[in-house]
């Protein structure tokens, strides 16, 4: 009895973990079912059809392709614009800044349906074609925050006289930022831009709403969710978690290397 | 926003990086930011206006709307949707209540007892989201199924007896009902909790809880004096994270609600993309971002931390 109030904290936290992993083993499972109808909702036998034909269902592979790209190409532009922004914000005094800060701020603060709903009115208002870019603009636009947050976390903690200690050694502007003020801002920009390309990969909300008849992955599920679900979708929904676990897991070592490595001897 | 009556530029400690050039040195600040603010006033401000101007429009997908100030529309969707207005505000409450108890104890477990598990204690947190969260959602209709092992749990200790009471289930079911819709979106939600809560969890000097130990503290006063005042830092941005998000959320109530649980997200999708009378959908819209807005401005002046930025 005194044991579990000791540990009362770990056996709820525990559980609360038990809460958050337990679907992630649910998809696992299920993507060595071998379905009896369209859904694949409960068990009936083990089978391994679906790893072994991963593109077998028609149309999914190619929305997972255009995912893909889609989250490539608004994380590059998502992190270059919200860099810049982050680097003005730090460095620099202007005008307008509170203006600013809370035109960066209020995309996270607001309910994603509310800005998926009034950009689709504009591009309804400007008779834009809704599809590819229409994604890839929505998707820049909201990760933009994200990048700008991550990579001030990063700019604001950095040492100001390391820069001044290279212009005091006549290194040039251009060549300050790319040999000093780049390579330590680095990692809050790498964050940025891995958080960007997680949100622009597994959107739907803002997707759903200006996509028009473009179809992304996470739009792919959602319409098997009507239709039917193939087992595939969990296969790629496990390959999805064991590759980001692997990047994280060797993100984690070589910076653990690096440190030891920077270490004095 | 004019570049030319730019104030001189007190020297600020951290020197910009154009120094010998100091007419150019003004300029930097505003090209670095241009890009970036340009896209986000063209594709986040301006299309609020646009809606704004949407919802006061009258006409048919036919003839074509036109602005006709008819702020009636307003009237007439809060009229019609006000339950799902309020059981928008009352799922997410409760999802973001639950959020809290569950992921308050499993941040702390991480913060003070984890030891040298705390790195791969982090990595399971955020594991969740590398599978996509229609896919984990998904999944929770094979965990909720009819006469499965949960549900049948659920029925042999009568919680769903309890739950059927209180109108959060019915019958012998989980799945269709207002508690799978809250289980979800507490689920869904609980990483954006448990990570605020542990950043500033573990900025505690643990010795302060020594120090009030040692002033004769029980452990529970401890915490209720010391540690949870000192992390609410992390439980405002935790409850912001969870409450905006949940209060807009459609996919939890379409995956595993029913047309008893629609939320105002459900009715806000569906007019925009299937009634198509985008007037009602503009003005839903709107009152859900205002009310938002205000409950949030409300919640961080009462909670009483206004940096969160």
């Amino acid at each position: 009895m005194r044991w579990l109030k000791r540990n009362l904290v770990v056996l709820a936290g525990l559980l609360t973990l038990g809460y958050l992993i337990v679907p992630n083993i649910v998809v696992l499972v299920f993507s060595f079912n071998k379905p009896a109808g369209r859904f694949n909702y409960s068990w009936q036998e083990f089978s391994t059809d679906a790893w072994t034909d991963p593109c077998g269902v028609a149309d999914m592979c190619g929305s997972l392709a255009l995912s893909l790209q889609i989250a490539l190409w608004a994380t590059i532009g998502a992190t270059v614009l919200g860099a810049m922004i982050a680097f003005a914000l730090v460095r620099y005094r202007f005008r307008a800044r509170g203006t600013i800060n809370s035109l960066i701020f209020l995309p996270m603060a607001m309910p994603e349906v509310v800005m998926a709903a009034s950009l689709l009115t504009l591009f309804l208002n400007l008779g834009v074609q809704l599809g590819f870019w229409t994604i890839l603009i929505a998707h820049t636009m909201f990760c933009l925050s994200f990048v700008v947050v991550a990579v001030k976390a990063r700019v604001m903690s950095m040492d100001p006289r390391l820069e001044e200690a290279a212009r005091d050694l006549y290194a040039g502007p251009f060549q300050t930022f790319w040999r000093v003020t780049l390579p330590i801002a680095a990692p809050g920009i790498a964050a940025g831009a891995m958080l960007a390309f997680a949100l622009s990969f597994d959107d739907f909300i803002i997707t759903n709403f200006n996509s028009g008849s473009t179809v992304t992955f996470p739009m792919f599920v959602w319409g098997s969710a009507q239709r039917g679900t193939p087992v595939q979708i969990n296969v790629i929904g496990t390959a999805m978690f064991v590759i980001a676990v692997l990047v994280v897991v060797a993100g984690q070592a070589i910076s653990n290397r690096r440190q030891k490595s920077a270490l004095p001897k | 926003m004019t570049l030319t009556d730019a104030p001189p530029a007190p020297p600020s400690p951290p020197a910009p990086v154009v120094r010998r050039i100091p007419s150019r040195r003004r300029l930097v600040p505003y090209l670095l930011l241009l890009p970036g603010i340009l896209w986000l006033l063209v594709f986040f401000a301006l299309p609020l206006l646009y809606q704004a101007s949407t919802s006061v429009q009258t006409g048919s997908l036919e003839e074509g709307y036109e602005v006709t100030w008819h702020f009636a529309t307003y009237w007439e969707a809060l009229a019609e949707y006000w339950p799902q207005f309020l059981r928008s505000l009352l799922y997410a409450g409760t999802a973001t209540a639950l959020c809290l108890l569950l992921g308050y104890p499993l941040a702390y477990l991480i913060a003070f007892k984890a030891g040298r598990w705390r790195n791969l204690l982090l990595v399971l947190v955020i594991a969740p989201f590398f599978t996509s969260f229609l896919i984990r959602t998904l999944a929770w209709k094979t965990i909720l199924a009819d006469a499965g092992p949960v549900v049948d749990l659920l029925n042999a200790l009568h919680v769903l007896d309890v739950t059927s009471w209180l109108g959060l289930t019915s019958g012998e079911r989980v799945l269709a009902t207002p508690l799978a819709v809250v289980t979800g979106l507490t689920y869904n939600f609980l990483p954006f909790m448990i990570l605020p809560l542990y950043t500033s969890l573990e900025r505690i000097d643990p010795r302060l809880h020594e120090a009030a130990g040692d002033l004769y503290a029980s452990p529970a006063t401890v915490f209720r004096k010391v540690t949870f005042p000192l992390s609410m830092p992390g439980v405002v941005s935790g409850t912001l994270l969870t409450f905006i998000p949940a209060s807009g959320d459609y996919v939890n109530a379409e995956l595993l609600g029913s047309t008893d649980t629609r939320m105002i997200g459900n009715v806000i999708q569906s007019q925009f993309l299937r009634v198509l009378d985008y007037p009602t959908a503009a003005a839903l819209s709107f009152i859900l971002m205002a009310a938002v807005l205000v409950s949030v401005t409300v919640y961080i002046r009462r909670a009483g931390t206004e940096d969160l930025v």
